[in-house]
């Protein structure tokens, strides 16, 4: 079965859905403001007459015309790291400042962490995990080429994640913490939003992964709320349009932990609708529409879904 | 030649806090957090300013982490912060990242290289430049870039000669514009 076939009547402009999902994606990098700003990295890659679009939601994603990231002096000094245009929203609904804590539940390779990191301007204390050890050495490699020293690097399970290694009941301890700012769930997912990258997603997807995955979500999700302080945020984002690994791993949640969706500011230009509350035999609770859907053809990107919680105080 | 401090693979030991003097200092040989930093002014002439929020690690025998923030000590994690200095050995050698984050307004040691010698450096090749008339040892590499210098990595430099550290895992990321 072609999944998409399955998502196709949850969008308003089916033909252009799929269409959209058949094309290629143009290659994408962001600047990395650790090492450079926005004006020298366009200035580099000018002088090297690598030919560059900006996003029109974003000035530090460049759209590149031909190349690869990966073979010109910018990218080699870690002024560039290559990231498809829309796995750049999660970081920009967790919205995170100089200074805190901040964990990153499923963070390799690192993406979205390097992107976090920029954002915090490489302050405070940001946990990239994940329990792939393999995935964790291409993080590590990307932080550091990204210039990245806020960064601690962990590998747990995140369903179960011990705040043991950070001091947890030593509150005299110097350093220790028990909570966090804001975290990050980037979960494992079907991934049917990258086959325009990778088409194979289409052929490998089967009921029973999006089962078991969800599954894999929810521990996340819940282990996310239970560790953020009250105030703070929990993004939760995947590339899939599966309702069960989206709207309804939130319903669940919400049921179960004390929290709230929100409405998060998406930037100007950027098109996205909202989560759905109904599908097949479920429904879901109200707030899941403040959560954000992105189709291929609203803005000629991959499909995301991303969502922002509030913990209660 | 490898850059052992980049490539270094040793998972899930445990980071303990340089000592911030030789007065606190538990475990011998262990270098103190004053000694990094200076090394650092010392041989590069940077603000030492620079380093102020950060904390210094040791992971290993003389592998040095500099972490820009604060956790307990000693900690449990795959990695903290970022690999910038091998010590406890007669020369003590920074890494190629370290020196790409740190050493962009360095004031010494500072070997600014040609765009051909740049390419030829970050590719891994060894190169005579007998025109070099600073210091031996390590140095930075550095190159021009969108107007400014910028640098490139590690360079050790003998005899005449140019070695580049750069591990191989940086070798491949300008292999097209060779
Ligand atoms: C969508 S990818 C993350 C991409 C990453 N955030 C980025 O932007 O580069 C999901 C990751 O979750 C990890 N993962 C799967 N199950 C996990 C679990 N139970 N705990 C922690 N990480 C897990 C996978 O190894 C994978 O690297």
């Amino acid at each position: 079965m072609n999944p998409l076939e399955r998502y196709a009547p949850l969008v308003d402009d089916e033909a252009a859905f799929l269409e959209a999902c058949e094309r290629s994606l143009p290659s994408v990098v962001r600047v990395n403001t650790i090492k450079t700003t926005v004006e020298r990295a366009r200035e580099a890659l000018d002088d090297e007459g690598v030919a560059y679009e900006p996003t029109d939601w974003h000035p530090g994603i460049l759209k590149l015309e031909n190349s690869s990231p990966g073979t010109n002096w910018p990218y080699f000094h870690g002024w560039l790291h290559g990231q498809e245009e829309v796995s750049a929203l999660p970081a920009i609904a967790l919205d995170p400042q100089p200074g805190e804590r901040i964990w990153d539940t499923c963070a390799a390779p690192g993406s979205k962490t390097t992107q976090i990191a920029a954002m915090m301007d490489d302050e405070g204390v940001l946990i990239g995990n994940d329990n792939n050890l393999g995935r964790l050495s291409a993080l590590r490699h990307n932080a550091e080429r990204l210039g990245v020293t806020n960064l601690v690097v962990s590998n747990q399970d995140a369903r179960n994640f011990s705040m043991k290694p950070f001091g947890e009941r030593t509150p005299d301890k110097s350093g220790s913490f028990e909570q966090f700012d804001r975290v990050l769930v980037d979960a494992p997912c079907s991934c049917e939003g990258t086959c325009r990258k990778n088409p194979d997603v289409l052929d490998e997807w089967t009921m029973n992964h999006v089962a078991s995955v969800a599954g894999i979500q929810k521990g996340i999700l819940r282990r996310a709320v239970q560790v953020t302080k009250p105030g703070g945020t929990v993004v939760y984002s995947t590339c899939t349009f599966a309702p069960e690994e989206n709207e309804a791993v939130l319903d669940f949640v919400l049921e179960r932990e004390d929290c709230e969706i929100v409405a998060w500011d998406v930037p100007d230009g950027f098109e996205t609708a909202p989560g759905i509350t109904e599908w097949e035999d479920d429904e879901y609770d109200s707030s899941v529409t403040n959560a954000r859907r992105v189709y291929p053809h609203q803005n000629d990107t991959g499909g995301f879904f991303t969502a922002k919680l509030e913990v209660n105080a | 030649m490898r850059d052992e401090t980049a490539e270094d693979e040793n998972w899930g030991q445990q980071f303990d806090r340089l000592p911030a003097t030789p007065d606190e200092r538990v475990v011998e040989a262990r270098p103190t957090r004053t000694e990094v930093v200076e090394w650092w002014v010392e041989r590069f002439g940077i603000d030492p300013k620079m380093f102020d929020g950060y904390t210094f690690w040791e992971k290993g025998a003389g592998k040095i982490w500099a972490f820009n923030g604060e956790v307990v000590d000693p900690i449990e994690v795959q990695g903290l912060g970022m690999r910038i200095l091998r010590t406890r050995q007669r020369h003590w050698k920074p890494s190629t990242n370290a020196v790409q984050r740190f050493c962009r307004d360095a004031t010494k040691n500072v070997i600014e290289l040609s765009p051909g010698e740049a390419t030829a450096f970050v590719a891994g090749h060894d190169q005579q430049l007998d025109w070099w008339e600073g210091d031996w040892g390590y140095l930075t590499a550095a190159h021009e870039l969108a107007g400014e210098r910028e640098p490139l990595g590690v360079g050790l430099y003998l005899h005449g000669e140019l070695r580049s550290t750069v591990p191989k895992g940086r070798q491949e990321e300008l292999v097209k514009l060779d």
